[in-house]
This record gives C-alpha cells, structure tokens and sequence, in this order.
C-alpha cells in the first residue's frame, strides 16, 4: 500500500450486535494521512457499522467491539466516549443527513462548535461553511427542516467543517439525492479534501462517483473486505465495473434484467 | 342580574398566580423530558424538597430567608444532579415505563426522606415576602400569589432566554432533536442530561418555596405534582410553550372550579380537561406528533 502516514487503522476488527448477530468479521482498512478512502458494498455489508465502530456510536445501538483494534494517528481508540473522539478530531457525518430539524441552520452550524471544546485554535469559523455553500448562506435563518434534501446534506458536511476535523467519516452523501446534485456535492467533497487537507472515509452505494473522487478503495462484503486497490485501478477492474458500476464487461451499460441475474461469479468468491 | 364581575376577576387572577407556579414547574418537568425523555413523575416531591431544605436551613440553622433560599435552590440542584446520576442513568437505554417506574420509586424515596427528618406534620415556612396587599384595578390579590407569579415569570423568561441565545441551550435542543448525531457533534450528551436535572430541581425548587410560603409546606404537598402533571400533558410533554399555556389554563380553570363550585371541584375539572384534550389531540396541545406510549 501506500508509503504515506496512515491518520486511520481499522485492524482486524469484529462486531456484534445484541450479543448475537455478526455484522463485522475480520475488517481491515487504512486512511492515509490527506487521501480520501472509499468503502465501498452492497447493502447490508457492514459500511455504516463499520464508521459506527470507528466513532464510538456504535455503543448507542447495542453494538459491541469484540475483537480488533482501531487506531486513530497511532493512538488505539478503544474505550473513547464518542463526544472525545469528535473533539480530537475524527468526526463522522452519519447516514441519512441528520440535522437537527427543529433548529435553524446557523444553530445546527453553532452545535458542531462542541467540537472545539479543549482545542487551541477554537474560534469557528462560520465563513467557511458559507464559502462552501452559499445557499447555506441564504437560509442561516430558517429551520434545517425545511432544507431540501441537497442544503440538509451541504449542512451536514457544513457541521463537519466548523469542527476542523482530521478526519471525515462520510456516510451515503449522496443518498436520496438527484443524479445533478451529487456531482456537485462531491466536487466540493473534493474541494474540501484538497484545500482543508482533509482525510476522509466515504462510504458509498454510488460505486462511481466515490471511486472518481477518492484516491483508494475498498469493497467488503458480509462484513470484511473483499478487494482494495487505488480508485483508478478499482474503476477499472471488471468485477466492480459489473458489479458496482452497472457495466457489462465489454463496457456498455447493462440493461437492469441482465443485471438483476447475475450470470458470472464475482471473482473473489471462487 | 347582578353578576359580580369583581369576584371573577379576583377568582381569575389567583389563578393566573397559581397558574404561574404550574407553568414554572412544567417548566422543569419538560427541560427533563427534552433532554433524557424521561418522565418524570417525582416533580412535585422534588418541589417538596426545596421547600424542606428551605424550611430546616431557616429555621433549625437559622440562617435568614433569602439565604436560606439560595442554599436550598443550589442543595437542590445537587441533589438533583445526584438523582440523575445514580438513579435515571443506569437506566438509559431500558423501556421508559421502567424509567418512569423509577421515577414513582423516586418520589416515594423522597416523601420517606422528608417524613423521616421533619416528620409528616404540616409547616409554615417563614414569612419573607411584602405583606402588604396588592391591589390591581379594584381586584384584590393576595400579596404572596401576586408576588409568587412575578418571581415564576421573571424565572420563564430567564429560562427562554437562556435557552434561545445561550451555546448550553443549542445543546440541550440537539440533543432533545436526536441524541445521536447530538454525540457525533462533540456534545458531551451526559452532561447535558446531568445539567437538565440540575437546573430542573432547581428550578423546582424555587417553585417549591413560592408554594410553601402560600400555602404551607407538608410531606403531601407532592401532590402539586399531579397538576402539573396535567398541565405537561395537556401542553404537549416537550414543548415549553405549551407548558407555559397550559400552566396559566389550568390554574385558572382551576381556581374558577375552586371558586364556584367548591374546593373538592378543583381536580374534578383539570382531569376533565386532560381528558377533552387527550381524546381530541392526544399529543397535548403544542406537542410533537409522538406518543410516548406509558
């Protein structure tokens, strides 16, 4: 793999949920300092667990660490109330949005600033979220409910920025969204990477734009991983092209009937 | 037909004082539904114990009135935050009717406690606010009930302020929206439950003074709770709002049932009322549209 310093190490873990289902057999991942990493799956193959683990939330839903060890710049992790995690710099924007509906925007902007607590450089800095997202902007004074789908997402990475994280964890950005506004929220996810030197872990079902902008990826399965490699090399590849992408293997868009019976093995299941 | 007007309005107005000290209680109730959902059927007891603490501060340690509040607001605070800590945490996570039977558990624990020091005699506290009476227009209003609601007003509005422009109050709010992602934000969410107690029993105990000094202070005053309770469900159990509406409704409803009909109509009528309300929104008045199934 890469020579660069890793700010994330996800080794070997297993998680179980109510002490009796499986969810994470075995997994392990690296995020090199600055890159973003994709994970990418199928439903149910463990991505958000996977993030849930690695910020400490997982506790909240009766899930369990049992085996394995996350290090976060070195540091194992085990043991971390979520809220310290945060505050040293591993922030996770989780699935499905979740701003806090019946506050405005400029307040769910104001309740990331927790972050901050204990660090040096405390001041937050509303600016930037508005440079981001100027639609942001425009609404500060409306209550994150009435957001549309796309400004409720641009918030919730607009929440990660006022924490100044080391790390992102990015859970579905682009879920529910129009094909138009995911473009456009992953070129500022990518913006964001490059210009706050971000590094960041993007869980993704929309295997194509997370491999376009992520430097690395991984795809796991039934809870662990199945394959990695750079993006360019997975984008590629003509399992996950098949598979992930919706390509035939000679590149053309399959129709979904031929899709939805799957013809070939995947390769790695032999 | 001579109506007196006069008679209605004083009736209206004591209960409007006494529909403060409901709105300023619910108040503390709903602060700890927002932020832990739990229900909190120990108010009134916690109430009862402000008063207590106030009443042996002044006079077994005979420190004077105003700092004999002081002490037994802040005592109270602690002992609030003490219950969270050893009684309502250990219980995160488990079905809330076992949370609120703890609560129930609570309240009894705490009427023993008073019992056991001070025993189950009824007592007065002493007098410490103006005697003199307060007239307004050509209604008279009894001075301690005057003075009552101006202090339960001042503390709402405190208490909203706070809340609208404080970074604590974006917290709380967070973590009453979703717990969760109220984590993920780097909100330290037990202490936000921790500090909801507190302030709550605080509160609760400033209402607990204000009701003693009107009416005397015993070991069932408790029961003040059980209004209050029909005020938070009739406002909706996490809106602030509704529980400053209800509160006002409800003391004057039942101030007007005490005043026409007769002292043992009082709670006939609020639980009339609770019962209107439920059948027609069962969420309360201004609650969210979310049942917390009891």
């Amino acid at each position: 793999m890469s020579a660069v310093e890793s700010v994330l190490e996800v080794n070997n873990i297993e998680v179980i949920y109510n002490k009796a289902v499986q969810v994470l057999r075995g997994l392990s991942l690296s995020v090199p300092k600055g890159q973003i990493v994709a994970l990418l799956g199928s439903n149910g193959a463990g991505k958000s667990t996977t993030l849930k683990t690695v910020s400490g939330l997982l506790a909240l839903e009766n899930g369990e660490l049992t085996r394995g060890e996350i290090r976060f710049e070195g540091k194992p992790l085990a043991g971390s109330k979520p809220h310290d995690l945060v505050r040293a710099g591993l922030f996770h924007v989780m699935e499905g949005r979740r701003v806090f509906e019946d506050l405005t925007v400029e307040e769910n902007l104001v309740s990331a600033t927790y972050a901050l607590t204990g660090r040096r450089e405390a001041k937050p800095d509303y600016e930037l979220v508005y440079e981001y997202f100027p639609r942001l902007y425009e609404r500060r004074t409306g209550l994150a409910g009435y957001l549309s789908g796309g400004e409720q997402q641009m918030l919730a990475i607009g929440r990660a920025l006022i924490a100044r994280p080391k790390v992102i964890l990015l859970d579905e950005p682009s879920l529910g969204l129009a094909p138009l506004l995911v473009e456009n929220i992953f070129q500022i996810i990518a913006r964001i990477n490059a210009e706050q030197k971000v590094s960041m872990l993007l869980v993704e079902q929309n295997a194509s734009v997370a491999l376009a902008v992520a430097h690395y990826g991984y795809i796991m399965e039934n809870g662990k991983i199945v394959t990695d490699g750079p993006a360019e090399r997975l984008a590629s590849d003509q399992d996950v092209r098949e598979f992930y992408l919706g390509m035939g293997g000679h590149g053309e868009v399959k129709s979904f009937r031929d899709v939805k019976h799957y013809k070939r093995r995947k390769r790695w299941l032999s | 037909m001579d109506f007196d007007w006069l008679f209605l309005v004083e009736i209206f107005l004591a209960g409007l004082g006494a529909g403060g000290l409901y709105a300023l209680t619910a108040l503390a109730f709903v602060l700890i539904y927002k932020a832990t959902r739990v229900v909190n059927l120990a108010i009134g007891e916690m109430l009862m114990i402000g008063a207590y603490l106030c009443f042996g501060l002044a006079t077994a340690m005979n420190l004077p009135m105003w700092l004999a509040i002081v002490v037994a607001v802040i005592a109270s605070g602690m002992a609030g935050a003490v219950l969270e800590r050893v009684a309502i945490r250990p219980m995160l996570g488990e079905s809330p009717i076992a949370v609120f039977m703890v609560t129930v558990g609570l309240a009894s624990i705490l009427v023993g406690v008073v019992e056991l020091v001070w025993t189950s005699e009824p007592r007065r506290l002493p007098e410490f606010m103006p005697n003199t009476p307060v007239m307004i227009g050509e209604a008279f209003v009894p001075p301690k009930v005057f003075y009552g609601f101006l202090v339960a007003a001042a503390l709402i509005a405190v208490a909203l302020t706070v809340f609208r422009f404080w970074r604590g109050g974006v917290a709380l709010r967070a973590t009453a929206s979703d717990q969760q992602t109220a984590y993920s934000m780097g909100i330290n969410v037990p202490r936000v439950f921790s500090l909801s107690w507190t302030v709550a029993a605080m509160i609760a105990a400033i209402a607990g003074v204000i009701v003693g000094a009107v009416g005397g202070i015993s070991s069932t005053m408790g029961v003040f709770g059980l209004s209050v309770l029909v005020v938070v469900i009739v406002g909706g159990l996490d809106s602030v709002l509704g529980a400053l509406v209800a509160g006002l409704f409800i003391g004057v409803v039942e101030s007007l049932a005490g005043g026409y009909l007769g002292g043992e109509y009082k709670l006939l009528a609020t639980f009339l009322i609770l019962i209107v309300v439920l059948m027609v929104r069962p969420y309360g008045l201004f609650g969210t549209h979310e049942i917390e199934r009891l």
